[in-house]
């Protein structure tokens, strides 16, 4: 039998084994992804020409330059990052205790509601999701309305007030759009946080508390450090998907850019894809930093 | 003198499950005692109860006079060493020692003097900076009993502390174990499921089944006077003679107690001394153990009976099958007030 005599060939050879289990996605990963992100690297030293819009595959740092001494488009630089730090706080101060209580209160029962609960909003097309937001968040929206029967509407009115987070309404403010970022990032940063949490054994708390923490000492000296792991994972999902989404931006909030929509008006109808690719390097550069800052801070030590 | 421990009238009812019914007992400043039965007799629980993680559906706990019924965890006087020793893998051997210090605000010097102190008394200063993934069981062990010696608790609770090692190192803890306690002085309360652990170590035992205290004595009293079939099987691993068989051997129908060390097999009809009770049955088995061996004799009245005999005892038929006779001296037997 065919099949026999190959396992037979293979189970003691571990070397082709191995090699024939990874070629497929090396080769994957190597060309298609690697290889991508080179060619997009290489765009962004190209020259663009200015008159005939031609791209020049000239080796320049003519791109970078313009990238930087803009002052335009350091502001866009700035305000993606400004939302996706913002965005990932935020993502992360609400899904701990979600987190926590999946991981170590909720019955096995419980639990799987909660999963199927964080991820079912996922298995929703990505447009309509953001789309049913700007009706959500428009001047006479469900939620304006909502808080009207509540009696928070000058709340509302406060908060739109406020410069740089605010404006018109809702739906056409940064406080806007950063709600329907949080919104639809929580999932990713829940599910690695849950997993890390699941991971602390029951009896590291019971431990600290025997050996004298309060439950806010157990929680900073104990679940904390061992939770990191999840909560840098976590942050990277929300981090690096807010700094390269161009969709949300585009719907809902105020007109200023942000890098993925600048990405996806260079490439397109400006027709300056070096000056794209050298957009698209930032969210690169900027979690490259990120993971680094995080490591030496230890958050992968528990790992 | 006020009591370490004292567990009034305590029950923990998880819905209709009797984990612990109506348990009373006393512990001594200063002494050794362990929990001992099988799983599910309801000693973890007990433990569970006096470190504070769990509350008493009815009934008081009392540590040093004080009632610390509903005291958490974190304001009694009682540390714990866990089963899987529970350190923080994400600090140092000394950083996991000096944690109770630390979240009582002692400054970082102190708490690192401390803790290499008591990291001396367990004879691993020199793994101070190591991290708890780099220990072995034996040293996981003892940086758990070091971290929970440093607060100088009045009671320190002890979950199968040794169940994860192997025989020998399991040895040589339990005599450290006990070298340390009577160093230190402090009230130990030993969780075991292992007899001979509870035996060789505690001043006294409370055997615990289903929820209950079967007897509490000291180690002594409890092999050589079990009051139960239960006790008598499971700290002696002795022969429980009862019904039949027991009528058959002494007259009345009364249970009694024998311990297999006790009977002698000899040849199947050869007179016994006078005052000796003896019963002729069918040899079962024979496990070796080296010094000893254990045979497994059924009795003509159907249950059977265990006999150690000493390796070089005079030689008698060991075939499967061969008729023996079992003999012991009146004096040896245990009258059971139960089964």
């Amino acid at each position: 039998m065919p099949t026999r005599a190959i396992a037979t060939f293979l189970y003691g050879r571990r070397g082709y084994y191995l090699a024939l289990l990874l070629v497929p996605p090396l080769l994957w990963l190597g060309t298609v992804y690697l290889g991508s992100l080179l060619a997009l690297l290489m765009q962004s030293f190209y020259a663009i020409d200015e008159f005939t819009a031609r791209i020049v595959p000239k080796l320049t740092l003519e791109t970078y330059r313009q990238l930087v001494i803009h002052p335009a488009n350091v502001d866009i630089i700035l305000r993606t990052l400004g939302m996706a730090g913002a965005v990932t706080v935020t993502a992360a101060v609400i899904a701990f205790p979600v987190a926590n209580y999946m991981a170590r209160y909720a019955s096995p029962r419980m639990k799987a509601f909660f999963y199927v609960g964080v991820m079912l909003p996922m298995w929703t097309s990505y447009l309509v999701k953001v789309y049913a937001w700007r009706l959500v968040l428009a001047k006479q929206g469900i939620l304006s309305w909502f808080l009207d029967q509540l009696g928070l509407l000058p709340a509302l009115d406060a908060a739109l007030a406020t410069p740089v987070i605010g404006g018109p309404s809702l739906a056409s403010s940064y406080l806007g759009m950063f709600i329907v970022f949080v919104y639809m990032w929580l999932p990713f940063m829940i599910l690695p946080l849950t997993a890390a949490l699941e991971r602390v054994p029951l009896s590291l708390l019971q431990a600290s508390a025997d050996l004298g923490a309060r439950p806010g000492q157990t929680f900073r000296n104990v679940v904390l450090p061992l939770a990191l792991p999840g909560l840098a994972a976590g942050s990277v999902f929300t981090f690096s998907l807010t700094l390269g989404d161009y969709i949300i931006p585009s719907v809902v909030g105020a007109p200023g850019y942000f890098i993925g929509m600048m990405v996806y008006q260079q490439q397109g109808t400006a027709g300056n894809l070096p000056l794209a690719a050298a957009f698209s390097v930032v969210p690169i550069i900027l979690i490259a930093i990120y993971l680094s800052l995080a490591k030496r801070l230890g958050a992968f030590d528990a790992l | 003198m006020t009591p370490a421990i004292e567990l009034a009238g305590v029950s923990r009812l998880f819905g209709a499950v009797r984990a612990l019914d109506d348990v009373s007992l006393s512990i001594a400043p200063g002494e050794f005692f362990a929990l001992l039965g099988p799983s599910g007799s309801g000693k973890t629980t007990c433990l569970r109860l006096i470190a504070g993680f769990d509350r008493p559906t009815h009934g008081k706990i009392l540590l040093d006079g004080e009632n610390v019924t509903a005291i958490p965890p974190f304001d009694r006087s009682v540390n714990t060493v866990f089963q899987d020793y529970a350190l923080f893998p994400h600090m140092s051997v000394a950083e996991n020692v000096a944690y109770g210090p630390k979240v009582r605000g002692v400054a970082e010097p102190e708490r690192k003097r401390l803790a290499l102190e008591v990291l001396e008394l367990v004879r691993l200063a020199k793994l101070a900076d190591r991290s708890p993934a780099q220990l072995s069981g034996g040293q996981k062990q003892r940086v758990a009993l070091a971290r929970a010696l440093i607060n100088k608790p009045k009671v320190l609770l002890l979950d199968e502390p040794l169940g994860a090692l192997d025989l020998r190192l399991r040895e040589e803890m339990q005599s450290e174990l006990k070298a340390i306690q009577q160093q230190v002085g402090i009230t130990f309360v030993y969780v075991t499921h292992d007899q001979g652990e509870a035996l060789s170590m505690a001043d006294r035992v409370a055997v615990f089944r289903d929820g209950r205290v079967e007897q509490l004595d000291s180690p002594r009293e409890l092999y050589e006077h079990p009051r139960t079939a239960f006790v008598a099987r499971f700290v002696g691993s002795a022969n429980v003679v009862e019904g039949e068989l027991a009528k058959r051997i002494t007259g009345a129908a009364r249970a009694f107690a024998i311990r297999a060390e006790t009977i002698e097999v000899i040849v199947a009809g050869a007179p016994v001394p006078a005052g000796s009770l003896s019963c002729e049955g069918v040899l079962e088995d024979i496990h070796y153990h080296g010094a000893t061996s254990r045979w497994h004799v059924r009795t003509d009245a159907g249950p059977i009976l265990a006999a150690v005999r000493p390796e070089g005892a005079a030689p008698i038929a060991t075939a499967r099958g061969s008729r023996v006779r079992l003999a012991w001296s009146r004096e040896s037997i245990v009258p059971l007030a139960d089964a």
